[in-house]
Parts: C-alpha cells; structure tokens; sequence
C-alpha cells in the first residue's frame, strides 16, 4: 500500500464508494479555492441578473396594463384560487429552507444530509407544479384561458360595464380583463418552467452527490444550485401579491 | 477547506429567518383581506421586498458574500428599477395613464 491509498482509504470513511475527495480540486486558472469558489458564485449572480431583468419585463408590461385598467384586474384577480397559491408560497418557503439547510450540510462535509435535503426541496418542487397544474385545469374549466375559448364571467362583465362611460370602453375593460389572464398564464408558466428546470437539476445534482461526484464536498456547486433556487422563490415572493392578492376585502 | 466565503450559518438562524418569511406571508394575505384600498398595494409590496431581502441576505449568503457579488445583486435590483421607472415616467408623462386628480 502506498501511502497515497491509505490516505484515500482514511478519507473514504469505511464507505464502499469511491474515497471522498474532502480536499477542492484548484483549477489551474485560479490563484485558490476561495477565488475559485468566489468566481462560480459570481458567475451565478450575473445570470440570476439576467433573470431578474426577464421577469421585471412581464412585470413591467402587467404594471402598466394594470394602471390603465385596474378594475379589470381587481376582478381578474378575483378568480384565483387564494389558498392554492397559499399552500404553494408556503411550500415553495419551505422548500428553500430545505435547499438552505442542504448547502448547510455540504459546508460541513455531510453528504447524506446534503441527498436528503436535495431530494426534499425537489419532493416540495414537484408538489408545486401539481399544485399549480390544478389550478391551471380548473382556470381552463372555466374559460380563463386566453384564446377563442376565453369568456368573461357574467357578473364581471356587468361589472366592467358599469365603470365604462362607452361602449367602447367597456370593449376595452373586457379586453384588459383577459389581458390579466393572459399575464397569469404566462408569467406563471415561466415562473413554473424555472421550476421544472430547478427540479431537475437539484436532482441531478443529489445524485452526483450521492456518487461522490464532487471534490470538496462539492460545497460551491450545491451553493450555486440554492442560488437558483432561491431566485425562482423570490420571483414566487413577488407574483403571489400581484396575481392573487389585489384585494380580497370584498367591499370597493 | 475552512474559506472566509463558507461561513456557515445556524440552524437557528435559518429557522428564524424562515418562521419570519411564513408570518409576513398571513401578513400579506391578511393585507389583502383588510379594506386598504388603495394602500393594498404599496402593503403588499412592502411586504414582498422584506421577505426577498430576507431571502438574498441570509438564503443566499449576499450578507456574507464578496463585495462583488453583493455589487452585482444590487446593480440587478438598479437595472429592474430603472427599467420599471423609465417606462412609467413616460407613460405618467404622456397622460397614457389616468391618474386620479389630474
């Protein structure tokens, strides 16, 4: 045995795996592994500022369609379902303390926490979706649905045509009403496409981890998942007020 | 690899900050349900832009992270603020949009 394998052997655990690479391997393109690290962190950064400028477009554009109808979108925003998308903000919480506390686990050098805690924000991502796969078969029920199918609830329509001086403002109001529809819808499904693409890849990564994939404890590759992670939370933090909550106090 | 950028937050912490998101989400909810009018919205925004800080801070280490990358944060939130602010001013401006007394 030479000294290298029993080296191997000490850091492997007893595991019969392959031996835990518990020191980062250096690209040699970096002076350390902090630099290293700091430059796969920043990495991610620039790319959620790129995000950040995607969605605040569709925020923008349901910020002004919003101003000039809000009446139109007061009641829109009265058909969705409150206490799905309550259930779904506190899951989608949840599940980034899980993705926190699985990046806690790699800082440390648990790889079995990190699996679990992978595999358990993945489970609440998943649930999510079906959540919100739900809500998007009941929308469609009913007619919400952007498209030829679309109808405008009776007593909303009488509603819009109270507020509207013309016949073609009431034209509008009832276009603007689908309009916050057709935002939903959109917003939503990228919102749930950044999901879907965030479920994969945290379960590619637990199962890399699980592997011994990763040198370090691959303690910067989960962090910059969470990164991910947390981003399409805070998205989520923002489009619950604006789609469900406009005002639920029923008297206006 | 004990680096500076792995400082390693408590448990403690992360429960705390997390108890904290799921109070201001019945907060938010609650808002909505409470007769504001017109403040529903400024309400709810507030309440949002506590629970994201919360979030980037703490979530996602910013608080313990590199200059740079705390710049790089920032400058994102700066380019969505000019974007949203540049656009509203030409619409506000322009009379595109109804303001109440104008």
């Amino acid at each position: 045995m030479s000294s290298l394998s029993t080296t191997l052997e000490e850091t492997a655990l007893g595991r019969d795996v392959a031996p835990r690479r518990t020191e980062t391997l250096l690209s040699p393109h970096f002076d350390n592994v902090e630099q290293q690290s700091n430059a796969s962190i920043l990495g991610m950064w620039f790319f959620l500022s790129t995000e950040i400028m995607f969605f605040s477009g569709l925020i923008a554009a349901y910020t002004i369609y919003r101003a000039l109808s809000p009446e139109a979108f007061r009641l829109g925003s009265q058909h969705m379902h409150v206490w799905l998308g309550f259930f779904n903000t506190l899951v989608l919480l949840t599940s980034s303390l899980t993705m926190a506390l699985g990046v806690r686990e790699s800082q440390l050098g648990r790889r079995d926490g990190v699996v679990w805690y992978l595999v358990a924000t993945a489970v609440m991502g998943a649930a999510f979706l079906g959540v919100k796969a739900v809500e998007y078969s009941m929308e469609i029920e009913h007619h919400l649905f952007p498209g030829v199918n679309f109808q405008v609830p009776a007593e909303d329509a009488e509603a819009l045509a109270e507020i509207s001086a013309t016949p073609e403002e009431l034209q509008t109001n009832l276009g603007r009403f689908q309009m916050m529809f057709v935002l939903y819808f959109f917003i939503t499904g990228v919102h749930a496409f950044h999901m879907i693409i965030g479920i994969v890849a945290v379960l590619i990564m637990a199962a890399l981890m699980k592997r011994n994939w990763f040198s370090g404890n691959g303690t910067t590759q989960i962090e910059v998942l969470g990164l991910y992670w947390h981003f399409v939370d805070v998205v989520w933090v923002f489009l619950y007020p604006l789609l469900y909550l406009i005002d639920l106090s029923g008297g206006h | 690899m004990a680096n500076t950028e792995n400082h390693i937050i408590t448990v403690r912490t992360y429960l705390i900050v997390y108890a904290a998101l799921i109070v201001l989400l019945f907060a938010t909810v609650g808002g909505a349900m409470l007769p504001l009018g017109a403040m529903h919205l400024p309400v709810a925004m507030t309440i949002a832009v506590i629970k994201a800080v919360m979030i980037v801070l703490i979530f996602m280490h910013v608080y313990y992270s590199s200059a740079l990358t705390k710049i790089t944060s920032i400058a994102a939130l700066l380019w969505a603020s000019l974007l949203l602010a540049i656009t509203l001013a030409d619409y506000f401006s322009r009379g595109w949009l109804d303001i109440p007394g104008k």
